[in-house]
């Protein structure tokens, strides 16, 4: 009898793909060079709004090395770039959907928009050759500023004349203003959420290859879902057979959710990629990465929190302008609507609650999903309003917060979730305890004592993960079904390769979904490879996302995983003349209950395949299963996080002193690869609340352009991180009990650190600032207050 | 126009001509298929394309290989011994889980190994100061800093690249 060796789940196992990143043999888009490979460059606008009047390619296309010039002319019957979700206005009508076309067709909308395609033999060439392009524009007037776009008197399309793409609204309007009517004092906050450029490392990159052998196409390509990004662009612009296009993402640096979309370059080589007869390769140079990559956030809103004399919320009634930018991305309409305003309730059992959501155009980049999408913008409302009303109402605000948590699950909100399970109370206590609240007192005098001011702030967080369950997903819009696929194949000496739909880009799931893979098989973990990324392997995807992967990916994986269970279970059966009932698989070992008669899962492998003594007249050989799994719910991951922050009043300066944060994500597989994902995720989200803020001045000019304008959060400017995984409750819906962990620091965190930098300037008097809090900013809060 | 270089890339001679405005990152990536070495940003802002010359971290990205004439250049696929073990920061980084998508991290092992071959005893702050020229988009650094406390700790004086 084996040793039953230790569950290979919980355990911080070394990642199985850092052998290869640490040494350089991993393999980015831009490390491919494809036989006979050319290269692609862009010319873009350098304005923000301009028509087109003519393009003069000829100088360009005589330039040396040139193969080819292509314009929206030779694209003359492509479509454009599709949206995923259709949003509905309050009066039902659909969102407006203007065209987003593969090269600039008429008029361009931006800057950084790509007006041509140049293909040369170098990519040097190719860049030369695209400033011989004599482009005359008619430039017009910009619009830029998210809160005036609706009353503006120019317009980004002539589709939506006052620029509003929709007007959406969830919860129950007259109940919301019942309640105020009630109301024993009322909260108000205007607040931005500071628009973001989300800087991946690794700039995009495409390589696109058409093989006249069988008239078929190769796309390697930066992308977090390769099957959706083929499935858009061959059925939706390009009108080629699906089936005759592979897509492979291969290592990918980071992606935070602006590797999710279709983009217009990675389309245009592979139309053009079939015209030139050789493949061409794009990458990004980081300016046209801070251009063109889908931006984040970009809200302008107006909150209100009804309480009543004890403390209760009684309502929340929230107005949201949301920044589409120029044209619609692949989910944008659903960011700021199904992902933000679903989440407006929190960890509150805020018993009403009304959201309005307008939509509108304008002349900057477009904006779409970027880490945590949409629930970064409801919880950072939300949380600081809660703080403020603590604030105005000189209640603490961690009691205020207890006193209005959800205790009863499930627990359905009024804007559209049931939360299955969750224990706020026990990730606030936790978190308490290691921010060690008793000894702020102290350390605020230690900081007084320096000249400084120290702040202490809160947030408790809540956000809607494994997106989604189709059906729900279907009735809100979605144009896609959200599940997942797995593929699990048993080799014949009974190693095992398991296919997933979902995408590692940094993740870790090459790690993960093996410990998954392994215990449930009871087989060792180096027996156990996961692949992804690429069409031609895997059967489908929709890919990673929305802190989706394990929840979504990794449960279509487990039900692969049964599937083979089970009929390792019949070929044991008969190998050992017993009924299926009476055998039990356990730790790798299919056996007849209560005996010592077995067979090893290698065993049963090795029959599938070599099937001599096998019932083939009720069984297929092989061992290899799919399965697609499509929740039922989301998830609801849930934590606490407290800051603390040393403000210098004479330069503004904000230092992050503490940073403690306690989340419950559920089971956990893989302990040190989930706090690497709450560490990032709170890196990115001190960023936002501190550091990064995406400009464009009035004419619709990025001043944020590089990394010396928009400062990525540097190894000095972050403070060490205490963070705990909490026991967690699992969630109730999947095999797995996990909820999901990816986005949750860069949720949490930014009120947290807004209310610490409140907290500490709130003895000068001074109640709102907003995002980022640059010195700049903070120092004229503390000038103002003075005056 | 073309010029002769001679340099030695991990420990091996080269010798050939490359234009004369051939970036190192280039030279290293497109003529010898070195693509470890990556380019995030071109302008020496980002630190990922981060290689050793002559033992110091210098930016791939911001000096021409016609510069070099002469030196010796080591890359992240130079610097783990040849038996498939891994170099001691290396090995810290898989420990400390101090890498997510990998794009980042040969610019930072090498930048991080220049830091505790000139200052074995930085602090986490002279750290964090220290690896202010490589950005990661990952980690948050938290990792990436115990993984360099960790190999400062095994690297000795002889464990130069």
């Amino acid at each position: 009898m084996s040793a039953v060796r230790a569950p290979l789940i919980g355990r911080s196992v070394e990642r199985k793909e850092d052998y290869r990143f640490l040494t350089g043999v991993g393999q980015y888009t831009d490390d491919i060079v494809l036989p006979g490979q050319s290269h692609g460059y862009f010319l873009r606008s350098p304005h923000a709004h301009a028509r087109l009047r003519s393009i003069d390619i000829g100088g360009a296309r005589g330039a040396p090395g040139v193969l080819a010039v292509y314009t929206a002319e030779d694209l003359a019957g492509i479509g454009g770039l599709p949206c995923g979700w259709l949003i509905k206005s309050i009066d039902g009508s659909p969102m407006k959907e203007p065209k987003h076309p593969v090269l600039a067709e008429g008029k361009v909308r931006y800057v950084g928009e790509q007006i041509a395609l140049v293909v040369a033999e170098t990519a040097a060439q190719a860049k030369a050759a695209a400033a011989l392009i004599d482009v005359d524009y008619d430039v017009l007037p910009a619009v830029v500023d998210t809160a005036s776009a609706a009353r503006n008197s120019t317009c980004v399309h002539d589709l939506a004349p006052d620029n509003v793409c929709y007007t959406w609204e969830i919860g129950d309007e007259s109940a919301v203003t019942a309640a105020f009517a009630q109301a024993a004092h009322v909260t108000r906050l205007d607040l931005i959420n500071n628009r973001l450029i989300p800087n991946a490392i690794e700039p995009r990159a495409a390589n696109a290859r058409y093989s006249a052998a069988d008239d078929s196409y190769t796309l390697y390509v930066t992308s977090q879902n390769p099957h959706v990004e083929r499935l858009l662009m061959t059925a939706f612009v390009l009108g080629l057979p699906e089936h005759k296009m592979r897509v492979i993402a291969p290592d990918v640096g980071g992606g935070f959710g602006s590797k999710i979309y279709l983009y217009a370059e990675e389309t245009a080589l592979v139309w053009a990629s079939r015209r030139v007869g050789r493949p061409i390769k794009w990458t990004a140079e980081r300016s046209e990465s801070f251009l063109t990559d889908a931006h984040g956030r970009d809200h302008v809103t107006t909150a209100e929190l009804a309480l009543d004399a004890q403390g209760h919320f009684l309502a929340l009634r929230v107005r949201t302008t949301a920044n589409m930018g120029a044209y619609l991305s692949t989910f944008a309409s659903s960011i700021p609507t199904i992902l933000y305003a679903t989440l407006l309730a929190g960890q509150y059992a805020t018993p009403q609650i009304h959201c309005t959501v307008q939509a509108v155009f304008t002349n900057t980049a477009p904006v779409d999903a970027y880490r945590g999408a949409g629930r970064p913008e409801a919880t950072y409302l939300l949380e600081r309003i809660v703080e403020l009303a603590a604030r105005e109402l000189g209640i603490d605000p961690v009691a205020l917060r207890r006193r209005n948590f959800i205790r009863k699950f499930p627990h359905a909100t009024p804007v559209g979730l049931t939360y299955d399970t969750g224990d706020y109370e026990a990730t606030l206590n936790r978190v308490l305890d290691l921010a060690d609240v008793a000894g702020y007192p102290a350390r605020k005098q230690a900081s007084a004592a320096k000249g400084l001011l120290r702040g202490i702030g809160y947030s408790c967080y809540i956000e809607a993960c494994g997106l989604a369950p189709s059906n729900i997903a279907g009735a809100l819009g979605a144009r896609a079904g959200l599940f997942e696929a797995g593929e699990v194949r048993v080799h014949p000496t009974g190693k095992v390769t398991v296919f997933t739909g979902s995408h590692s880009h940094g993740q870790g799931h090459e790690t993960t979904f093996a410990q998954v893979v392994a215990d449930r098989l009871g087989i060792s973990l180096e027996d156990v490879d996961i692949q992804h990324g690429d069409t031609g392997k895997v059967l489908f995807g929709m890919g990673t996302y929305g802190s989706r992967s394990l929840a979504v990916g990794g449960s279509a994986i487990v039900k692969a995983v049964d599937k083979i269970i089970s009929k390792g279970r019949k070929i044991a059966a008969h190998l050992l003349e017993a009924s299926d009932a009476d055998v039990e698989f356990e730790n790798g070992e299919f056996r007849i209950a209560g005996t010592d008669r077995k067979k090893t899962f290698a065993e049963i492998a090795l029959t599938a395949y070599v099937p001599h003594n096998y019932p083939l007249d009720k069984l297929e050989p092989g061992l290899n299963e799919n399965a697609f799994y499509d929740p039922t719910n989301f998830t609801y991951p849930a934590g606490s996080y407290v800051c603390e922050v040393e403000v210098d009043p004479e330069t503004g300066k904000v230092r992050v002193d503490r940073f403690s944060a306690s989340d419950d994500f559920g089971n956990v597989i893989n302990p040190m690869i989930v706090e690497g994902q709450v560490q990032g995720g709170i890196a990115q989200g001190i960023g936002q609340a501190l550091l990064e803020g995406c400009c464009y001045n009035e004419d619709g000019q990025l001043l944020t352009g590089s990394f010396t304008d928009y400062a990525v959060p540097r190894a000095d400017d972050l403070p060490g991180l205490d963070i705990e995984l909490s026991p967690g409750t699992p969630c109730t819906h999947n095999p797995l009990g996990v909820k999901g962990c990816g986005e949750a620091g860069a949720i949490g965190s930014p009120p947290a650190v807004i209310n610490a930098v409140l907290d500490a300037l709130a003895p000068l008097g001074v109640t709102q600032i907003d995002m980022p809090a640059t010195p700049h900013r903070v120092w004229e809060a503390i000038a103002r207050s003075k005056r | 126009m073309a010029v002769p270089i001679e340099m030695i890339i991990n420990g091996k001679s080269v010798a050939t001509k490359v234009d004369a405005d051939t970036l190192l990152s280039t030279f290293l990536r497109e003529h010898l298929r070195l693509t470890g070495t990556h380019v995030g940003c071109d302008t020496a802002s980002c630190g990922a394309c981060t290689v050793h010359v002559g033992g110091r971290a210098v930016k791939s990205c911001n000096v021409l290989a016609a510069q070099l004439a002469g030196q010796d250049i080591t890359t992240i696929e130079g610097i783990a011994p040849r038996d498939g073990s891994l170099h001691p920061m290396q090995a810290a980084f898989k420990a400390c889980h101090g890498l997510q998508c990998g794009f980042c991290t040969a610019g930072m092992v090498m930048s991080a190994i220049d830091l505790v071959l000139h200052h074995p005893h930085a602090t986490e702050e002279e750290i964090r100061h220290g690896l202010e020229g490589n950005l990661c988009r990952c980690t948050g650094y938290q990792n990436i800093v115990k993984a360099v406390v960790m190999a400062a700790k095994t690297m000795d004086g002889g464990q130069a690249s």
